[in-house]
């Protein structure tokens, strides 16, 4: 499965990842030749088969519903690259 | 006792001596630290190393056991941490620029444990970015060694902690597997290595990889220095929801039973072309000893084994894809200081932050879960893996726990594989379909190669089956001396 550079920057943005020219182009054909390995997958009959999107066993996860303690604010934000008041600051949002 | 006797003690007979008050807490945590310094610069297992940190909660045990108030069997006994786990005021990176500097404002519940059962934490230890890879040469720091030849690798991604636990620098570590990532660098480094049944052992405050595979477990340099971690970890956390409910059983009261009566499968599927013939020669005579000690050996089939590296490389992908889009560089971690927009600020800091196999990985995930093709590839994924997660059941119908090996290869050169990415995602051709069926894994020490460098026998059990892999590898280890070497440091 070759993907084209289109498909290459399309799924790039999607990701939020700027890549270099180089970058690209190493993607390109490294992702080209990961996608060829997997299409092995096509031959296998899943016709009838239910898709597992976990392992765990199946029970109930549900806990009652009762107010806890989470995070103090000041620790919270004592990673913050940025911050005004108690709240995370950004790059202006609408231009 | 010299420090190089000290260490040379296992956990668990560090344990007793700390027990009798024979040796302290203090010392033997001095002595790890003078390992290290010693050794470290060669091997480069650890990233950060905690004295302060470590020296502190040893004291606090050694006074624990002068009041006869100790924390528990392991009270006072030091061990690593890969970085993956989040320490509480001890940086925490994964192994990537994009979480260098990173503080984390709480314990992961494993780590809390950890702490309340009195362990000292030496440091945090070298990975693979984001525990994506199979030799520690992803970390955006520095590859780890393997303590066996400096030129090779110790595995990954959990490379450092099995490094620091064959190099004698810490008595047992933690590491996290989604497809291998602790068994792998186990069985490369002659050490002891187990990954529980996924729900086992709490995520909560683990950095996550890939949700429905990650799983967190014990390094150790024998069978029954594992038990004795995962007695500690296995308790059901309410804060993460795929946490079991189901109660431990006393690992360590079951652990002498033996193999006699039991059923042990050996898969056809798992002797491939391109497998070392030293590695294979090495499983069979592990598979002749068990049936010396009373066990059946069963031949078995695994018949969608083929097809499990595709599907892992499907799903696991996709996965990352979804955890690492909280990396955008607003609330913690790297921030690109020139962009002028929202936009533009997550493009760039991803860019930067993120190491080649990463944005790999997220391109491919990306790519999996878009439009158009998430039924063509996550989906089918999805279920060929029922299909492999069915192989298992059907498997352990007929036996009680599976053998084969961990590794077809022993440790590879550093730099051998690195352009290489399908080459290297083959490493976990036979450790990565437990992952996906959920199931528990070990790898212990089974043998050398003619170059000294150590193979590793790998014991799949059923699900929440622990105590009989554990059970089974130790009847193993007491027939056998392999884990007992050292490696010619």
């Amino acid at each position: 499965m070759k993907l084209s550079l289109e498909q290459v920057r399309h799924v790039a943005n999607l990701a939020r990842l700027s890549l270099t020219p180089e970058e690209e182009q190493r993607y390109l054909g490294q992702l080209s030749a990961i996608l060829d390995a997997v299409e092995q997958l096509k031959s296998v009959d899943t016709e009838r088969v239910e898709p597992t999107s976990h392992a765990s066993l199946a029970e109930s996860i549900l806990r009652e519903d009762v107010v806890e303690p989470s995070l103090d604010p000041e620790k919270a934000l004592a990673n913050a690259p940025a911050r005004v008041g108690t709240s995370f600051a950004v790059p202006r949002i609408i231009e | 006792m010299s420090a190089s006797e000290l260490s040379e003690l296992t956990l668990l007979e560090l344990a007793s001596k700390l027990g009798k008050r024979e040796l302290s807490s203090v010392e033997a945590t001095s002595a790890c630290l003078a390992r290290t310094e010693e050794v470290d610069p060669k091997i480069k297992a650890f990233l950060r190393v905690d004295a302060r940190g470590a020296l502190a909660a040893a004291e606090a045990s050694d006074s624990r056991r002068k009041r006869n108030a100790s924390a528990g069997l392991l009270d006072g006994v030091p061990i690593g941490l890969k970085d993956i786990f989040l320490t509480e005021g001890l940086e925490t990176t994964c192994g990537s620029r994009i979480l260098e500097g990173f503080v984390p404002p709480y314990d992961a519940t494993v780590v809390k444990l950890l702490k309340e059962a009195g362990l000292p934490i030496l440091g945090k230890l070298n990975q693979d970015e984001f525990a994506m890879g199979s030799s520690t040469e992803g970390s955006a720091f520095f590859p780890s060694r393997n303590p066996w030849d400096l030129e090779r690798t110790p595995g990954g991604s959990s490379g450092g902690s099995a490094a620091a636990v064959a190099a004698r620098e810490v008595f047992g570590a933690l590491g996290t597997d989604t497809g291998g990532s602790i068994r792998q660098p186990a069985a490369l480094t002659n050490t002891v290595g187990l990954k529980p049944t996924y729900g086992r052992v709490s995520r909560f405050g683990v950095i996550a990889f890939a949700s429905s595979l990650d799983q967190v477990g014990p390094i150790a340099r024998t069978v029954g220095d594992a038990t004795a971690l995962l007695q500690i970890l296995a308790v059901h956390d309410p804060r993460d929801s795929t946490s079991a409910r189901l109660p431990a059983p006393d690992y360590l009261r079951e652990l002498e039973g033996g193999v006699a009566g039991m059923k042990l499968g050996v898969p056809r599927e798992y002797f491939v072309e391109g497998m070392d013939p030293e590695v294979e020669k090495a499983v069979r005579a592990a598979a002749q000893a068990f049936e010396k000690l009373g066990a059946t050996i069963v031949d078995v089939s695994l018949p969608h084994t083929k097809y499990a590296l595709a599907t892992y490389y499907l799903i696991a992908p996709a996965e990352a894809s979804s955890n690492l889009a909280r990396y955008d560089g607003v609330r913690y971690g790297l921030r690109a200081k020139s962009a002028k927009s929202l936009r533009e600020m997550y493009f760039q800091t991803r860019a930067a932050g993120f190491g080649p196999e990463v944005k790999r990985r997220i391109m491919l995930g990306t790519y999996a879960l878009s439009a158009g093709y998430y039924d063509a590839y996550y989906l089918k994924a999805q279920k060929v893996r029922t299909l492999i997660r069915q192989d298992f059941t059907a498997a352990f119908e007929k036996v009680d726990a599976i053998l084969s090996p961990t590794s077809p290869t022993p440790a590879f050169k550093l730099g051998e594989k690195l352009d290489d990415p399908l080459a290297m995602y083959l490493v976990d051709v036979f450790t990565l379909p437990c992952n996906l069926a959920g199931l528990p894994g070990m790898s212990l020490p089974c043998g050398f190669t003619r170059a000294g460098l150590p193979i590793g026998l790998q014991i799949l059990g059923k699900h929440f089956d622990e105590a009989r892999v554990l059970r089974i590898g130790r009847a193993f280890e007491r027939e056998h001396d392999f884990h007992r070497r050292r490696p010619p440091l």
